[in-house]
């Protein structure tokens, strides 16, 4: 029971309590006025056009309730979420482990600064810890060092890999609100990329797992 | 001083402090803060606030007239201590201004200087150092030691913080952030750098009181507008119009939540 909680616990950053406690009460007229400044304020630069302020339903639904939606809007939004992941159609979850320390390194891409054929990277190790050999690591993140290990107990085989899969395309599927990125949703990689990704977590040679 | 030698001496220590493997990243941050005391005594932003002083004094722009009649909220010509209490509203202008908004104002109404000449270019770069920036430079010196008092006195101040904080928890763009996905927490950091828990008096009053500031790494002293735009630029948002209300509203949840500390600008980071 305690492991299954764990489990669904994979990937969650802090929220709450202390945000909703700051933000303060819910004023209609306030947020509609801070939605027509930010719209007037921001403008285009480079690649980050304007339409990024546009919040979809699940970035407004979040900013609303400050992390910490109802139960029942939580678990409808993350259905849909869950509903919109795009599988891979040969239905393999591994690529390549070498590949995928490589994107997890670089932290570019999507700001206004990058040049449009800049290819983003997967931000890994800006919040999480994952080789042992890298020190300069984030910790907005879970440390993800030895993952193989930390996990495979909980799940394992193709049912891990495809849980794996899932939370680096999307893991505002699983909890709602999580600071992760949702790199395939989004578009940010690809599903050869994210591949790689669950590669670099579950391969036992790669870094992360092998000491 | 040779800002040079400080830059190398910077990175030499920083390359240091990286090729250890060892040692951990809290030893990182007391070694960044040792470098800070040790050149304490000459924060090349010293150069900035003197260009600043001058340029002040000098009468300049089509009406050839000097910034020393500027009204920074203190009354005509005070600048001490002006910035300790900024924004705040100006009923001259009716709204709510942080100091660049306020330097905007004075140069357009004081010296004649069109407005889009100042605000198109506001940041300085490779062998451009726009005037703005070193008269920030200036008055944030002259808050050096001044107790932060930042007013919501005024309804429109009010509305201004309230705003201000919204937009902090506002999430949106291609990765979902907003300002709180990464400084609503105690102690965690992006790779090796700190980001201080907005959520905290103590972190919200020791990261304001540091800037504006001269970044090491660019060899440029930087503005809090120009702090703001970074920020939004790392969160993958388009760009926000320098001086918009968008920024002083902002400006103006993170100088409140910072009252009561001891304003200690210009600073010096990475």
């Amino acid at each position: 029971m305690m492991k299954t909680k764990y489990a669904v616990g994979f990937f969650i950053a802090l929220i709450g309590c202390p945000i909703a406690a700051l933000a303060g009460d819910k004023n209609d007229a306030l947020d509609a006025k801070v939605i027509s400044i930010i719209k007037r304020d921001f403008h285009d630069k480079g690649i980050a056009r304007l339409d990024r302020i546009n919040q979809d339903s699940v970035q407004a639904m979040c900013t609303q309730y400050l992390n910490n939606p109802p139960i029942v809007d939580m678990e409808r939004l993350e259905a849909e979420q869950e509903k919109a992941i795009k599988w891979p159609a040969d239905g393999k979850y591994m690529g390549d482990w070498k590949a995928g320390e490589k994107l997890a390194q670089s932290g570019i891409g999507m700001t206004w600064s990058d040049k449009p054929d800049a290819i983003p990277g997967g931000n890994c190790y800006n919040c999480h810890q994952l080789s042992a050999k890298e020190i300069s690591y984030g910790t907005l993140g879970r440390s993800l060092l030895h993952f193989r290990a930390q996990f495979s107990q909980i799940r394992s085989g193709e049912e891990l890999q495809r849980y794996v899969y899932g939370h680096i395309y999307n893991a505002k599927a699983y909890n709602l609100c999580v600071k992760m990125p949702r790199f395939g949703h989004l578009g940010i990689l690809t599903e050869a990329q994210i591949k790689d990704l669950v590669a670099l977590l579950l391969d036992p040679e790669s870094p992360v797992n092998k000491q | 001083m040779n800002t040079h030698i400080i830059k190398s001496l910077f990175f030499v220590l920083l390359f240091s402090i990286y090729g250890s493997v060892v040692q951990a990243a809290s030893d990182a941050t007391d070694e960044i803060a040792k470098y800070r005391e040790m050149i304490s005594d000459g924060n090349p932003a010293d150069f900035d606030e003197m260009r600043g002083e001058n340029l002040w004094k000098k009468p300049s722009g089509p009406k050839k007239v000097s910034m020393q009649k500027c009204d920074l909220g203190k009354g005509s010509g005070i600048v001490k201590g002006a910035y300790a209490e900024l924004p705040k509203f100006f009923p001259d202008t009716d709204r709510v201004q942080d100091l660049e908004s306020r330097l905007v104002s004075c140069m357009t109404t004081l010296q004649g200087i069109p407005e889009k000449e100042i605000t198109t270019k506001p940041f300085g770069g490779d062998n451009y150092k726009p005037d703005i920036e070193s008269y920030v430079a200036y008055v944030v010196g002259q808050s050096k030691g001044v107790k932060m008092n930042v007013s919501l006195n005024h309804p429109k101040e009010k509305e201004a913080y309230e705003i201000g904080k919204r937009i902090f928890f506002y999430r949106a763009g291609p990765y979902d952030f907003a300002c709180a996905t990464c400084h609503t927490q105690d102690k965690i950091r992006i790779r090796m750098q700190d980001l201080p828990n907005f959520n905290k008096a103590k972190d919200s009053q020791a990261a304001y009181v540091s800037w504006p500031a001269y970044r090491v790494s660019q060899g440029l002293f930087r503005s809090f507008q120009w702090r703001l735009n970074d920020c939004f630029r790392q969160q993958r948002f388009p760009e926000p119009q320098y001086v918009s209300e968008l920024t002083i509203d902002l400006a103006m949840f993170m100088a409140r939540n910072a009252n009561d500390a001891i304003y200690a600008g210009p600073g010096l980071k990475r």
